[in-house]
């Protein structure tokens, strides 16, 4: 009776799209509206838009929330959320400021800052992996509880930081760049290997895509979750020793509302909420669409509320326009 | 000495003991099928070989030695792999991710794309589908295609011992036989099967032995695969003689003077041209035709869930506006799709709240649903298709698939349906379920519903069917009573295209 069902040899083999250029169409458009914004700076601020200055500025305000984002790209391709990033920036860029870590000098407060970030990721690693805590309660404890002890910490605070190695080092240029933006460069480079070259990349789109095959397939699910968590908060820690160079100063008031940036810039970036998808291409070109917008705002003095305004149209542009594109590659 | 020993394994869930004591001995290179019905444990077996489900009781004997597989890895190591049933695959990465999952081609973790693109090429080729690329993202691939790459992920994995759960549920005939070969080839080199699949003509071809689990318990084990009389299989499965499947063939319910479904010139492109006819009050319709011939896709047409391109459709000599479930389901049509986990039921909840999607109106009182009453409904109609267990409060995932496809069936007769579209209602479902399900569908078609009914088996279609439409490559080739038909006749149509 087998020999009944033989479909044509077509309905077995579909379509020959090439993998490699499964995201191009969508990161174009996404590409086109970073375009017309920087069009729309040379527009109205053609003196100053375009200067090496003000590139600088905008690469520079990008590069905390950007390396956030790259964390936040991990947790959601794995099928997950993390509330807690902004509070994890706080507590971390607190911790690494008090008199007491500053004492050690420069390398033990960077270490501080790392150590304090990939700590808290961990734990809410744990808890959503080995707790079964759903990721939104799991992290939402850590935004409350995180930005709770850097209060507690900073007595609220600003610790202004006295070292001036450290600010040496983070506020300097390195070959005529500043060293933030060296720094948000390399984090998303190795962040981009790992999610596309290495077995822990993999493995995160699986585990988003699918965790029951996943663990049928032999892979250690729980640690591998904890661990892509872990990668979220060493990027708030790595975040906060950006943010610190930048202001001078540790305050849990830093990182306020970055998980809410991260996310949006994550998913205007083409990364599916519900995990297996995405791209950290598209995470970059989210997070600097929206900084050259807010750049635009700055450069002509329009008031932030048009500001916050733009940013909620362009995150329902962004996610209507992938939508149509993927029905256009799907077929009805 | 047996490659794997499994004595007296007992595994329990809330509420179940799914497996009772199973024993099973597996020499190296032979073909061992599993048979059982759904329910009788073959599933949660599969997990414990696999590492998946941790067994309360029992002892794994591997080469002799005692083993224990905590967890998937622990299986894959000792060198079992396995196949299962429910296309464990990743949708969103590609055919070679896929296949290397969890054991990835890669040199201090970073990932050798090309190595496992080679691999995989290979590996398809192998299967006889060199046309699914290893850069082929999974879930753009059919459901053949996506079982395909389930098969070369077990084999990537160079195992003693492969377990495969109804591997060729979704594969077409030529695709059969290559399965068939790649197993006698494995079996050649030493390598051992647990095969479990529905198809006793499957387990004649390619069996050696046969294990029988009834209720979680090994109820016949070490029997020829290929002597063992049917009769004395069934009868250990379904712990009794099952009568013939298809009794004697009624003599039809339909009254000729009632049309209830009009179908006039439907038209979808691509899928199905011109197709038309109708189905009378009590009418079985049988539509035979390959995987891909538009079947389904014609009942999801009529349904509204598909936008006709042309044509019409009518119930009751009312014209259904096309592309429109609401207004087709208020019409009276229900439908019990293929895929019935994933388009047809609420897996994680009760059955009641199942049974009562499709009417929830009249469970509620401005808004609130009068929950005692659901109970009771949903109650009522489990035991009048005898759902087992009939408990309405029972969660639908933990149900074998005949239980769950009268879920299905027990929605729509709540409703009260004038017109039932059944595709593939008995997929996945063993023969003692089966034989009820004919013989529910006949009580339905009895009580004056249309019924149109798509299947692959072509003797279920013959068996059920007052009409058999044969349905080639969108068209409608034959339209003829079932009485004068016969497989090879409906073959002769569906495979060469003549409506000689």
């Amino acid at each position: 009776m087998t020999d009944t069902e033989a479909p044509p040899r077509k309905a077995v083999a579909t379509g020959g799209r090439r993998f490699a250029f499964r995201a191009d169409p969508r990161l174009l458009g996404l590409a086109g509206v970073l375009v017309v914004l920087c069009l729309a700076g040379q527009v109205t601020r053609p003196e100053l838009f375009f200067t090496e200055s003000n590139i600088s500025t905008i690469l520079r305000l990008a590069a905390a929330i950007g390396v956030v984002s790259v964390g936040m790209t991990f947790v959601i391709i794995s099928g997950g959320i993390d509330l807690s990033v902004g509070s994890i920036v706080a507590l971390s860029s607190v911790w690494l400021t008090t008199l007491a870590t500053q004492s050690y000098g420069p390398w033990v407060m960077v270490v501080c800052g790392l150590a304090v970030g990939l700590g808290c990721g961990l734990v809410n690693g744990v808890l959503v992996a080995y707790g079964k805590v759903v990721p939104f309660i799991a992290t939402l404890a850590m935004y409350i509880s995180a930005r709770g002890l850097a209060e507690r910490i900073s007595g609220r605070r600003t610790q202004v930081v006295a070292d001036q190695d450290f600010l040496a080092f983070f506020r300097g240029d390195l070959l005529g760049i500043p060293v933030l933006i060296w720094l948000f460069a390399l984090v998303f480079a190795v962040g981009w290997v790992v999610l596309n070259r290495t077995t822990f990349g993999r493995r995160t789109y699986a585990v988003g895509g699918n965790i029951e095959a996943s663990r049928l397939a032999g892979i250690n699910v729980k640690r591998h979750l904890a661990l892509v968590y872990g990668v979220a908060g060493l990027c708030c820690g790595i975040a906060a020793l950006m943010v610190v160079a930048r202001t001078t100063a540790g305050a849990s008031t830093n990182g306020m509302f970055y998980e809410l940036d991260a996310i949006a810039a994550v998913v205007i970036g083409g990364t599916l909420l519900t995990g297996g998808r995405g791209s950290l291409i598209g995470t970059l070109i989210g997070v600097l669409i929206f900084t050259v917008l807010s750049n635009l705002f700055t450069l002509n003095n329009l008031d932030t509320d048009i500001q916050n305004i733009a940013k909620g149209v362009i995150i329902v542009l962004a996610v209507l326009l992938q939508f149509r594109a993927r029905k256009a590659r799907t077929g009805p | 000495m047996s490659l794997l020993s499994v004595r007296g394994i007992v595994k329990t869930f809330p509420g179940v003991r799914a497996l009772d004591g199973v024993d099973l001995d597996v020499e190296p290179g032979e073909v061992h099928c599993l048979l059982g019905q759904n329910g009788a444990g073959k599933s949660t077996l599969i997990k414990v070989l696999s590492g998946a489900h941790r067994p309360d009781a029992g002892e794994l004997t591997w080469q002799g030695e005692p083993v224990s597989l905590g967890s998937p890895v622990d299986a894959l190591r000792l060198g079992i792999a396995t196949m299962y049933q429910e296309l464990d695959l990743v949708p969103g990465l590609s055919v070679a991710d896929n296949i290397f999952l969890g054991h990835e081609r890669a040199r201090f973790g970073f990932t050798r794309i090309s190595q496992a693109r080679a691999e995989a090429a290979r590996l398809m080729a192998r299967l006889g589908h060199p046309g699914i690329r290893p850069a082929d993202e999974v879930g753009r691939l059919s459901a053949a295609g996506q079982q395909l790459v389930s098969l070369a992920r077990a084999l990537a994995h160079d195992a003693r011992l492969l377990v495969m759960d109804e591997p060729t549920a979704a594969l077409a005939g030529e695709e059969v036989d290559n399965l068939f070969r790649i197993v006698g080839e494995l079996t050649a080199d030493g390598v051992s099967v647990v095969y479990i699949s529905h198809r006793l003509e499957e387990l004649r071809r390619i069996g050696h032995r046969v294990t029988v689990l009834k209720d979680g318990r090994t109820v016949g084990t070490g029997l020829d695969a290929r002597t063992t009389p049917t009769a004395d299989l069934v009868a250990l499965m379904a712990g009794r003689k099952v009568e013939t499947v298809f009794g004697p063939r009624h003599d039809g319910h339909a009254d000729r003077t009632t049309p209830v479904l009009e179908v006039g010139a439907l038209s979808r492109a691509g899928e199905f041209e011109d197709v038309s006819f109708t189905v009378h009050a009590g009418e079985v319709v049988g539509i035979a035709g390959l995987v891909g011939s538009g079947r389904s896709e014609l009942l999801e047409t009529i349904f509204g869930a598909r936008k006709a391109d042309g044509g019409t459709v009518a119930v009751d000599g009312k014209a259904l506006s096309p592309g429109n479930v609401l207004a087709a389901v208020k019409a009276g049509i229900g439908l019990a799709p293929e895929e019935r986990k994933s388009q047809g039921l609420l897996l994680d909840l009760p059955v009641a709240h199942n049974v009562t999607l499709a009417s929830l109106g009249r469970y509620a009182k401005f808004g609130f649903t009068d929950r005692a009453k659901e109970l009771e409904d949903a109650g009522a109609s489990l035991r009048r298709l005898d759902l087992r267990p009939a408990d309405p409060r029972r969660i639908v995932r933990t149900l074998s698939g005949g239980n769950q496809q009268k879920a299905v069936l027990a929605r729509w007769l709540v409703r009260g349906c004038r017109v039932l579209l059944l595709d593939e209602p008995t997929r996945g479902v063993d023969v003692g379920a089966r034989a009820e399900l004919y013989r529910l569908i006949d009580e339905l078609a009895a009580s004056g519903v249309a019924i149109m009914l798509v299947s692959s088996e072509i003797p279920e279609v013959l068996g059920l069917s007052d009409r058999v439409l044969v349905l080639r490559e969108g068209r409608v080739l034959a339209d003829r009573p079932s009485a004068g038909l016969t497989e090879a006749g409906v073959l002769d149509v569906i495979l060469e295209g003549s409506a000689a």
